[in-house]
């Protein structure tokens, strides 16, 4: 992870300044509800970093249906047709690789942590 | 929509990809296709026996870019019916419906029963979104194996139909999975290398455009079984365009969708639904024939538009 040239840098303190001036936990990743969106065949934010406990919903926002599926765990949502979301609660530690599952190419992680 | 092509790139683009009234046809000697592009009116000469492919019906989808995918597919499938040679058989290369829904089925059904052809189809991912993948294989499954795999001979012709949308996983393409290619291998076992084989399945069997998932990981293990075939020909939809290629003696075209277009790889930033011109929309969606012609053995894959 370290800054090789400088744009990166840039982009990297760019973002750790918008990340703390919004979340003052910043560092220890976000809590409560978190929304993850579905748009064009991408999601967004991939990556979440939140703590134990904090409910994550994705949405499609895309004209094709979507899945949300866990790769370890296999958990995996109902289809999501246009608009529809997907609720789930993480209760355990750890880092959670998800595809959609209709279009795998499509790839999320969250780090959960205490 | 600045995903809509320049008119003069996407000409230039068409034009080697082979759609919009042009046709591959295939002649094969001594073992070896090769392909020209001919006029439709060339293509349209071409006796023999004949059968039709249509992809990507998707009904049920209802978004702005095709609000009535009902209408597009009977439209395809009268264009269908009404070929000059009546095609011997239907071929549906899945993504029937687009949320498996049993209506979405019903109305499948009645329309490709609406054809008067015997009907064969694969499932696209579309059609399993289901845990049990009941409603597909309640329907479409009978004589089948595993998830609805098959074969059949016709006209000396060897089909063989193939499921490469079961949990699509990791690596982003479609798979085919150990049982079905071993069952592929032993299908194949008995027959003379001179055998016409035409392959069916909805993810296009070659990597079409890994960016998007648009190919089948183990497609590659299925061409080596089918390696002592002189003439190898394999039909896709799923990419809703116009793609051609020939690896030593292997065909690989994937179809139109009779719902909607998608992005072209390298020009739209994604692989969903391609908003066109109002009015243009029947340029994009189509029909496919292919011919062979048992004398000298070429087989002929005509494109043809909706709108033409």
């Amino acid at each position: 992870m370290s800054a090789v040239a400088n744009p990166h840098l840039w982009t990297r303190r760019a973002l750790s300044t918008l990340l703390l001036g919004v979340l003052p936990l910043g560092a220890r990743g976000e809590t409560g509800k978190v929304a993850v969106h579905i748009d064009n065949f991408a999601f967004s934010p991939a990556e979440l970093k939140i703590q134990k406990g904090t409910e994550v919903t994705w949405t499609n926002n895309d004209d094709i249906p979507h899945t949300v599926l866990f790769i370890k765990t296999g958990v995996r949502s109902k289809t999501m047709d246009t608009d529809a979301s997907f609720s789930y609660k993480f209760d355990k530690i750890g880092t959670f690789d998800y595809i959609c599952g209709l279009h795998p190419h499509m790839k999320g992680k969250a780090i959960v942590t205490e | 929509m600045t995903e809509e092509p320049d008119n003069r790139d996407r000409r230039g683009f068409l034009q080697c990809m082979t759609w919009a009234g042009a046709a591959a046809v295939w002649s094969i000697a001594g073992g070896i296709p090769t392909s020209r592009i001919v006029g439709r009116a060339e293509a349209a000469e071409t006796k023999g026996f004949t059968f039709a492919q249509v992809s990507d019906s998707h009904l049920g989808f209802d978004k702005p870019v095709n609000t009535d995918v009902t209408g597009t597919f009977q439209e395809a499938l009268r264009k269908v019916v009404a070929q000059p040679q009546k095609p011997s058989f239907l071929i549906h290369t899945g993504d029937i419906t687009h949320l498996s829904k049993p209506k979405e089925f019903d109305d499948g059904a009645q329309l490709l029963k609406s054809t008067g052809l015997q009907v064969y189809t694969v499932p696209g991912e579309h059609d399993v979104l289901e845990e049990n993948r009941k409603s597909y294989l309640n329907r479409y499954g009978k004589g089948t194996k595993g998830d609805g795999w098959y074969s059949f001979d016709t006209h000396g012709v060897h089909f063989i139909g193939l499921v490469n949308v079961i949990d699509l996983q990791g690596a982003g393409l479609g798979t085919l999975g150990k049982p079905q290619l071993d069952w592929l291998a032993k299908d194949v076992a008995g027959l003379s290398a001179s055998t016409p084989i035409v392959v069916f399945a909805h993810v296009p069997l070659w990597i079409a455009y890994q960016d998007w998932g648009w190919g089948t990981a183990d497609g590659a293990m299925a061409l080596t079984h089918l390696k002592k075939f002189g003439s190898v020909t394999v039909l896709n939809g799923h990419i809703h365009q116009v793609m051609q290629k020939i690896e030593g003696h292997v065909a690989f075209h994937s179809a139109r969708s009779t719902a909607f277009p998608q992005g072209v790889p390298g020009v739209a930033k994604g692989p969903g639904p391609m908003p066109v011109a109002a009015g243009t929309l029947k340029d994009y969606l189509g029909i496919r024939r292919v011919t062979l012609v048992t004398n000298n053995a070429p087989l002929a894959v005509v494109d043809t538009p909706l709108a033409g």
